[in-house]
């Protein structure tokens, strides 16, 4: 057995290639999982479809939409909204489980770059988010939502929703490494739940008990959920507080604070697996 | 012995988590190509000591160099030089064998043609060949361990860490893993292996570091460690159980010591000095009391009694304070 031992990269620009390269290749293992257990990715998906069918029907007809409207028009900019929130839960089992394996160790053990374990996991989960927004969408369609005031703000829209996913990301990831093992996923979906419920997607928070209006009001999520009805030009429930009318500057500021307080987090986090 | 011959060298390693001294200066040398046991009770210090040297783990003192480079100045060196076994079995469970090796072999940096070209070697050398596309998670728990092995070796390492390489292993799946590390030990790759297992230190390791407390406390071959708890011993097993302490007595007065009494095996045991006179003493005086005995058996010790012996705890024992020890 004769193995040739690829040379270790000595300038800024191979080491830069070696960490492209090793981001990349844990890339392609995420996607090679869905290859290998469509079933799985398909569950994945039609979840939050399926909470849209039964909201737009079940619940649908009896909803009063703010200044008319059709409830699918009111609703799917939410959906959108929590299906990136719920991304959350994919990237803490992902990031957990590995950490349980002892895969992260010998990821770490190997001559590769570290920071690929993080960047690789971080494009993954972007690109299926990425697919579930635009199945989401496609669903969007089916049921009666469609975009107003043009593609560019549509995608605009898009862009916000999937900016809140990527801060996410790294709360997932910070939260994957302190927890070590993916046990404590039900905690995860506790912590999410009701961030998602406690926020503008399905009542107004006008009409919550004064205090919980006010969180539901500054959620991140009820941020990026404003901003994507104004962009796409679907109702919203308005309402006069200074988070509501300037949801455009805080889906922008949310996530960039979220990130700002989580990458750093994360890099010290999987640094200190070697303390 | 220069440096140069010593494919890991560690020097007063110490590591803390909070009031726990798990390594309190540690001293390691290996010899390159040859197999080296770490044998102690959980919690000695040997996962981390394996830890530190494959570069994963800080120590808060001391240094170690690994195939002739520094864990902590030159980690990029040694990494490519090394293949860790860890005591979980560290592979994708959703992709196959195959795409486990390619997977590793890429981030190894072999390219696409040499990673599969890489692979199909490994996986026929572990008995994989033909495991299809089956994901690894359906394996069975030996499989996943050579699996394990293999994606160690991808760079034919020059050393090889394996902590506790057959611990929840089946007894077939265990000697497959012991064939695996003597065929690369035969092959020149120096070995540094951890266990609890006293006949797999006895079985695979060229010598053996005794560790207790984070520290090595004997070092040997295991024949010399053998030696050092001195005597051989005389085990006698008795037909009737009523008959046992009487048989117990008889060999502690030809032995001159307290004899080792386990009542389950029926058997008595204790140390003795004079090998033949003890052994036709305790023949002679079994016969006189009437005292039938099913086996009468002199042997050395066990790694087992010499484990004992030096810690003062049995290797299975966690335990810090100092448990009783039998005469």
């Amino acid at each position: 057995m004769t193995v040739h031992v690829p040379p270790i990269p000595r300038t800024p620009a191979a080491r830069l290639r070696w960490a492209l390269t090793d981001g990349w290749t844990l890339t392609r293992r995420a996607l090679t999982h869905w290859a290998r257990r469509p079933a799985q990715v398909v569950v994945g998906l039609l979840f939050p479809v399926m909470t849209v069918l039964m909201f737009r029907y079940l619940f649908g007809g009896q909803m009063r939409v703010p200044g008319g409207g059709g409830y699918a028009e009111f609703l799917l900019p939410g959906m959108y909204a929590m299906t990136m929130a719920f991304g959350l839960e994919t990237t803490f089992a992902a990031v957990s489980g590995d950490a349980a394996k002892g895969v992260t160790d010998r990821f770490r053990s190997l001559p590769m770059t570290s920071s690929a374990v993080v960047t690789g996991r971080a494009v993954a989960d972007l690109l299926n988010s990425a697919l579930a927004l635009a199945l989401m969408v496609a669903c969007g369609l089916a049921v009666g939502w469609r975009w107003h005031d043009g593609a560019g703000r549509a995608l605009l829209a898009v862009g916000l929703l999937l900016l809140l996913r990527f801060a996410l990301l790294w709360a997932g990831i910070y939260l994957g490494l302190v927890a070590g093992s993916p046990e404590l996923l039900a905690a995860v979906q506790i912590l999410v739940w009701p961030v998602g419920f406690l926020s503008n997607v399905f009542a107004a928070p006008s009409t919550m008990p004064g205090w919980l209006g006010a969180i539901a009001e500054w959620n991140p999520l009820s941020a990026t959920v404003s901003a994507a009805r104004e962009l796409f030009g679907n109702p919203g429930w308005g309402g006069g507080s200074w988070a509501a009318r300037h949801s455009l500057l805080l889906a922008v500021l949310w996530p960039m604070l979220i990130t700002f307080v989580f990458l750093p987090l994360s890099v010290r986090r999987f640094r200190r697996l070697s303390r | 012995m220069t440096t140069t011959d010593l494919a890991v060298a560690a020097e007063g390693l110490r590591k803390r988590y909070g009031d726990t001294a798990a390594l309190d200066g540690l001293d390691l040398a290996v010899p390159a190509g040859t197999v080296r046991g770490l044998l102690g009770p959980n919690g000695a210090g040997k996962t981390t000591t394996v830890r530190i040297l494959a570069t994963l783990l800080r120590p808060d003192e001391g240094h170690a160099t690994v195939a002739g480079f520094d864990v902590l100045d030159r980690p990029g060196e040694v990494r490519p030089r090394i293949g860790l076994l860890g005591q979980r079995t560290a592979v994708d469970e959703i992709l196959s064998g195959r795409q486990n090796l390619e997977l590793f072999g890429r981030l190894h940096h072999l390219g696409a043609r040499a990673a599969r070209a890489r692979a199909t070697e490994l996986l026929d050398r572990f008995g994989l060949g033909d495991t299809g596309g089956k994901p690894v998670g359906r394996y069975s728990g030996g499989m996943r361990r050579r699996l394990d092995l293999a994606a160690a070796l991808i760079l034919a390492p020059a050393v090889l860490f394996l902590d506790e390489p057959t611990t929840g292993l089946d007894p077939r799946a265990r000697l497959e893993m012991w064939d695996a590390v003597r065929a690369l030990a035969r092959e020149g790759t120096t070995v540094l292996l951890t266990t609890h297992y006293l006949d797999e230190a006895d079985h695979l390791a060229d010598t053996i570091s005794v560790v207790d407390h984070g520290r090595v406390v004997a070092e040997g071959t295991p024949d010399e460690l053998k030696s050092r708890t001195g005597d051989d011993r005389i085990d006698v097993v008795v037909r009737d159980p009523a008959t046992l302490p009487a048989a117990a007595e008889l060999l502690a007065r030809v032995s001159g010591t307290t004899a080792h009494v386990d009542p389950d095996l029926r058997r008595a045991g204790a140390p003795v000095r004079d090998r033949a006179t003890a052994l036709t003493g305790i023949v002679q005086a079994l016969a006189d009391a009437g005292i039938d005995a099913e086996d009468i058996a002199l042997r050395r010790p066990t790694l087992d009694e010499v484990f004992l012996h030096l810690t003062g705890h049995r290797a299975g024992e966690p335990n810090r304070n100092g448990q009783e020890v039998p005469a």
